[in-house]
C-alpha cells in the first residue's frame, strides 16, 4: 500500500481520543519512598548494588543541584514541579534480567500490546519478515530496564548492548571514562537532577572498526503514578565503528502531569558514526491540557575524534512540554553533525525544541533541517545555535527551518543564534513560515479528498526531508503518528 | 549558571544613577512622572549585560565601564567645526551639538507650509501640546538606553508635518559632539508625520576621534494614515565613542515608512529600532549597512509587531567587517493572532573580511496567526572565492577586487535608499570607508 494511501487511511480509523498508548498496567511495584534527599539518592544506588565511586558521583551531583535554581528561558508555561512530591524510583517487583521467563507476564504482555516483542524468537518473526533487518531492544519499565534482547549475538561481534546500570558493574572502567564527560554533571538543572537519582538507561559500547550488526533500540514506557523517569543513556562508538539506534516512548493517559528528566550522550572517536533516531510518543495530555509528560530532557554528542559524525533525527508528536536540544560538539577535524527533526504540536502542547552545532574543529559541517508543525492551541519553538570558534577554520553549517500553522490560534516561532567567530566559516540559514496554501488545499481537495485527508497528505510532503533520514521501521510508524496527531486539527 | 547574582555596580552605572539624582526640572505633570518612573526603573536594573537576552551580544555593563560627566554645551565655533557630515548637500540643515540644538547653525527659517520644527526645550519651557505624544511609544520590555534617555535629555526637535503636506527637502539633523573631555550627551526628538503627508528625515553623528564620548539619542516617529516617511541615518561618530540610538515608530493605516541606517563609527554602537504597525495594510521596511574595522562593535536590533491585519515588512542588513570587530543582528518580528495576510521577509548577510571578525546573528520570528507568509535569512562568510579569481583574472589587483565585490555587496541595500542625493551621498561614504582600507 503506498505510504500517502496509508496515511489517510489510518487517518480515517483513528476516533477523537488518539492516544492509543495510554493504557495502564496494574503490577506490583517496589518504590523509593516519595520525595527527595540524599537518602534517595543512597537508596537508589544500593538498589544497583552500585560502587562507592559512583554514589559519591551522585551525591555530588544532588548537592550541586539544591544550588541550581529551574531554567525558565524557554518558550514554555507549566505550573511548579513539586520535585518532593515525586516517586524517584519504581521497578516491578518480580525479578529481572535472570531470563525472559522471569518477566512478569503482564509486562511482556504491555510490550507486547505497544508492537515491541521482547521474546527473541517472536522478534526474528515479527521484525524480520517486516522489514528485514533485526532490532536488538533494551526495554525500560518506570526506573529499571526488563530486558535487552540479542544480547548474546551482539556480544559476538563485540558489542556492549546492556543497561547502564549492570555497564557500571561490569565495565566501571569505560563508564567511568565516559559518563559525564559529554553531559558534565554541572550542566544544567535537569541534567543535574538526572546525575543524582537516574536510575537506568542503555549503554552501548562499539569497539574499534566495527559495524554494529544490528540497529539498537531501547522502549522507555512510565507506568507508575506520580512517578518521574530519569534514564541515562551512553553510546560510545570507538574508533572507525558504527551503530545506529532507536529510541521510542510512552505513558499511560493520566490527569496529572509525570516529569521525564533524561540524559543522552553520544561520543564518537576518530571516523566512528553514530545515528541515534527518537520516536517521542509521551502521553500529551487531554485536549484541554490536562496531564501529560513534561519532558525535559538534554542530548548531546561528542565528535571527539577526526572525520566522526553523529546524525540526530527526531520526530516529537507527544509530551505537554518539550524542552529538548539535541545538539553535537564538533571538536575533531573534518567532523560532521546533523539534526533532523518534526516537531508537531496540537492541543494544548508545548514545544521548544532545537539543536546546539558547535565548531571547533577545523572543516567540520553540520546540517540542521527542522519541520515544526502547530495545530489547535499549541505553541511550537525552534530554539538553535550554530557557532563557529576561532580556530574552526573551514566551518560549514546549513539550517533550514519551516514552520506550518494549522488554525488560528497555535503560535510558530524561530529563535535561531548564529554566532561565527572566523572568517572562513560559511553559515547559511533560512526560515519560513505559513499556513497550507489554499491552492494545495484546493488541489487535493478537487480530486475527492476530505480536507483532513488532504492536510495529511500535504504535511506528509512538508516533513518528507526529515522521514527519510528515520531507518525504515520508524519512517512508517513516524509516518502514521503524524497523522494522527494532527487528527481533528481541521475543520 | 543558575544563581542570580547581582554585580556590584561599575563605575558608569554609579555616575548615571548620580546623574539621575537631579533630573532636569522641565516639562509638566506627566512628562515629569514620565522621567521619574524611567530614572525608577535604571537605578533598579542598571546597564545591561550579556544575561539580558536582548543585549546578549552587546554587554553594555562591560562595554561601557568609564564614568563620565554630563555634557556641557558647546559654542558655536566649535559645533560649526566639527559638523561635516552631508554639508552642502540640498537639505534643511539642524545642528544639535552636547545634545542641543544650536540655533545659529539652524535652517529654522523659511520652513515650507504645513512643516513645523521647535527645540524640545522649547516646546517644554512652553507646555507644547503635542508634548502630549512624547513617550506614547512604549517598548515591551524595559531598554536601558531609552530609560536613561527619558529621564536625562533635555533638548531634541519636535518636528511635525501638517496632514497632506508634500515635503521635498528634506530636513537633516546633524548631531555632533564638541568638546575637549570625554562626557555623555542625550537628545530626544519628535517627529509627527499627519496623515497623507510625505517627509524625509536624516540625521548623521560625528564627534572628535580619540575622545570617549557617550551619545545617547531617541526618536519617536508617529507615522499617521496614508503617510510616507524615509529617514535616512549615517552614523560615523568618533573611533573611541559609544552611541546608543533608539528609535520608535508608530506606523498607521496604509502608511509607508523606509528607514535606512549607515554605520561605520564608534567604538560600540547600538541602535535599537522597536516599530509598532497599529494601522492595516502599511508597508514598511527597515535596511541597513554596517562597515566596521579595527575592535569595532556595532549592533543592529530591530523589533517589528505586526498587531493589525494585511501589513508587509522587509528588512535587508548588510554587514561587512574587518580586523577583529564584531557585528551584531538581531531582528525579530512578531505577528499576533489578529494580523492575518501579513508577509514579512528579513534578511541579514555578513561579509567576514578580517580573519578574526565575529559576526551574531538573531533572526527570530514569533508568530500567532496562520494566514501568514513570513521568512528570514541570514548568512555569513568569506568573500566567493570564485569572484575574486574572476576579476583578478581580468588584472584587477586583489585589493581592488576586494573594494569591488564590497561595494557592490553593499550597493544592494544602500539603493534601496529612495532619496537621491542622500543615497549619492551614502554611495559615497562606503567608497570612503573602502578607500581608507587601503
Amino acid at each position: 500500500m503506498p505510504a500517502v494511501q496509508e496515511t489517510v487511511e489510518q487517518v480515517r480509523s483513528i476516533d477523537v481520543d488518539q492516544y492509543k498508548y495510554g493504557f495502564f498496567t496494574d503490577i506490583e511495584s517496589e518504590k523509593a519512598p516519595k520525595g527527595l534527599d540524599e537518602d534517595t539518592v543512597r537508596f537508589i544506588s544500593a538498589k544497583k548494588n552500585e560502587p562507592e565511586w559512583m554514589l559519591e558521583w551522585r551525591l555530588e551531583a544532588f548537592r550541586r543541584w539544591q544550588t541550581m535554581r529551574e531554567p525558565d528561558w524557554a518558550r514554555v508555561s507549566y505550573p511548579a514541579i513539586d520535585y518532593q512530591n515525586l516517586y524517584y524510583y519504581s521497578a516491578p517487583k518480580r525479578p529481572s534480567q535472570l531470563s525472559i521467563d522471569d518477566i512478569d507476564p503482564e509486562i511482556l504482555a504491555t510490550y507486547e500490546k505497544l508492537g515491541i516483542p521482547l521474546r527473541e524468537r517472536d522478534a526474528l518473526l515479527g521484525i524480520e519478515s517486516a522489514g528485514g533487518s533485526r532490532v536488538a531492544v533494551d526495554a525500560v519499565f518506570d526506573s529499571v530496564s526488563v530486558a535487552t534482547t540479542f544480547k548474546e549475538e551482539l556480544a559476538k561481534a563485540g558489542v556492549i548492548f546492556m543497561p547502564i546500570s549492570e555497564a557500571i558493574r561490569e565495565y566501571p572502567e569505560l563508564v567511568k571514562k565516559y559518563l559525564g564527560s559529554v553531559v558534565p554533571v554541572t550542566d544544567n538543572f535537569f541534567a543535574t537532577l538526572n546525575s543524582a537519582v537516574f536510575s537506568d538507561g542503555s549503554f552501548v559500547y562499539v569497539p574499534k572498526g566495527v559495524r554494529c550488526p544490528m540497529e539498537l533500540s531501547t522502549y522507555f514506557r512510565i507506568n507508575e503514578r506520580n512517578t518521574g523517569q530519569f534514564e541515562r543513556t551512553l553510546i560510545i562508538a570507538d574508533e572507525g565503528a558504527y551503530v545506529s539506534y532507536l529510541e521510542g516512548c510512552t505513558a499511560p493517559m493520566r490527569d496529572e502531569n509525570q516529569l521525564h528528566a533524561a540524559v543522552v550522550e553520544l561520543v564518537a572517536l576518530a571516523d566512528a558514526e553514530i545515528k541515534y533516531s527518537t520516536v517521542q510518543n509521551w502521553y500529551p495530555g487531554d485536549k484541554d491540557g490536562k496531564g501529560g509528560i513534561f519532558n525535559f530532557v538534554t542530548k548531546r554528542g561528542d565528535c571527539r575524534g577526526d572525520r566522526s559524525k553523529i546524525s540526530w533525527t527526531q520526530v516529537e508528536t507527544g509530551s505537554a512540554i518539550t524542552w529538548k536540544y539535541p545538539s553535537c560538539i564538533l571538536r575533531g577535524d573534518n567532523s560532521q553533525g546533523e539534526f533532523y527533526s518534526i516537531a508537531i504540536s496540537n492541543g494544548r502542547q508545548q514545544v521548544d525544541s532545537g539543536t546546539k552545532m558547535i565548531h571547533l574543529g577545523k572543516n567540520t559541517s553540520s546540517r540542521i533541517i527542522s519541520k515544526g508543525i502547530a495545530a489547535g492551541y499549541s505553541d511550537n519553538t525552534y530554539r538553535g545555535l550554530v557557532s563557529a570558534h576561532r580556530k574552526a577554520t573551514g566551518a560549514r553549517n546549513f539550517t533550514n527551518c519551516d514552520s506550518l500553522l494549522i488554525g488560528d490560534k497555535c503560535g510558530a516561532h524561530t529563535v535561531p543564534y548564529i554566532e561565527s567567530k572566523n572568517s572562513s566559516a560559511h553559515f547559511e540559514h533560512e526560515a519560513t513560515t505559513s499556513k497550507i496554501s489554499e491552492d494545495q488545499l484546493f488541489y487535493c481537495r478537487q480530486r475527492g479528498l476530505d480536507p483532513e485527508e488532504a492536510t495529511a497528505l500535504i504535511v506528509n510532503g512538508f516533513v518528507k526531508d526529515v522521514l527519510q533520514q528515520l531507518p525504515m521501521e520508524f519512517a512508517v510508524e513516524a509516518q502514521k503518528l503524524i497523522s494522527v496527531s494532527l487528527e481533528g486539527s481541521v475543520g | 549558571m543558575n544563581a542570580d547574582i547581582r554585580p556590584i555596580r561599575t563605575p558608569a552605572e554609579q555616575a548615571l544613577v548620580s546623574a539621575l539624582g537631579s533630573l532636569p526640572e522641565t516639562g509638566g505633570g506627566r512628562l515629569a512622572d514620565l522621567r521619574r518612573a524611567s530614572a525608577r526603573a535604571f537605578v533598579e536594573n542598571g546597564l545591561p549585560h550579556r544575561r539580558v537576552e536582548e543585549w546578549k551580544y552587546t554587554d553594555l555593563r562591560n562595554l561601557m565601564r568609564e564614568a563620565v560627566p554630563l555634557a556641557s554645551p558647546a559654542t558655536v565655533a566649535r559645533a560649526d567645526a566639527g559638523a561635516r557630515l552631508l554639508n552642502g548637500a540640498d537639505l534643511r540643515r539642524i545642528v544639535v551639538a552636547n545634545g542641543a540644538v544650536v540655533r545659529e547653525l539652524s535652517d529654522l527659517d523659511g520652513l515650507e507650509e504645513g512643516l513645523s520644527i521647535a527645540t524640545l526645550a522649547d516646546a517644554l519651557a512652553s507646555g507644547d501640546a503635542v508634548l502630549g505624544q512624547l513617550g506614547g511609544i512604549v517598548p515591551a520590555r524595559y531598554d536601558a538606553a531609552l530609560a536613561l534617555n527619558t529621564a536625562l535629555a533635555s533638548d531634541g526637535l519636535v518636528i511635525t508635518v501638517a496632514p497632506g503636506a508634500q515635503i521635498e527637502r528634506p530636513v537633516h539633523v546633524a548631531h555632533v559632539f564638541a568638546g575637549d573631555i570625554a562626557a555623555a550627551s542625550f537628545a530626544r526628538s519628535l517627529v509627527i508625520v499627519g496623515a497623507g503627508a510625505h517627509f524625509t528625515y536624516a540625521e548623521s553623528f560625528e564627534g572628535p576621534e580619540g575622545l570617549a564620548y557617550q551619545a545617547n539619542v531617541a526618536t519617536e516617529f508617529v507615522v499617521g494614515d496614508e503617510a510616507h516617511l524615509d529617514v535616512v541615518r549615517l552614523q560615523e561618530e568618533g573611533a573611541a565613542a559609544i552611541h546608543l540610538a533608539t528609535l520608535l515608530f508608530d506606523v498607521g493605516r496604509k502608511a509607508q515608512l523606509h528607514t535606512f541606517g549607515f554605520s561605520s563609527g564608534a567604538a560600540v554602537a547600538r541602535t535599537s529600532l522597536y516599530a509598532t504597525l497599529s494601522g492595516a495594510d502599511s508597508h514598511v521596511a527597515f535596511n541597513g549597512a554596517v562597515l566596521v574595522k579595527d575592535r569595532q562593535h556595532v549592533d543592529s536590533t530591530l523589533f517589528v509587531d505586526h498587531t493589525v491585519p494585511g501589513c508587509e515588512s522587509r528588512e535587508l542588513f548588510k554587514h561587512v567587517l574587518d580586523d577583529n570587530s564584531r557585528a551584531v543582528f538581531q531582528g525579530k518580528i512578531v505577528v499576533r493572532q489578529a494580523a492575518q495576510k501579513t508577509d514579512g521577509r528579513m534578511m541579514s548577510r555578513a561579509l567576514l573580511l578580517g580573519d578574526d571578525a565575529e559576526m551574531d546573528n538573531k533572526p527570530e520570528l514569533e508568530i500567532f496567526a496562520d494566514d501568514v507568509a513570513c521568512g528570514h535569512g541570514a548568512t555569513c562568510g568569506a568573500i566567493d572565492e570564485d569572484l575574486l579569481f574572476y576579476l583578478r583574472a581580468r588584472g584587477i589587483p586583489l585589493k581592488e577586487a576586494q573594494s569591488l565585490l564590497v561595494q557592490a555587496f553593499v550597493g544592494e541595500a544602500i539603493e534601496l535608499v529612495e532619496n537621491d542625493v542622500l543615497r549619492e551621498a551614502l554611495v559615497e561614504r562606503a567608497e570612503g570607508w573602502l578607500r581608507a582600507r587601503g
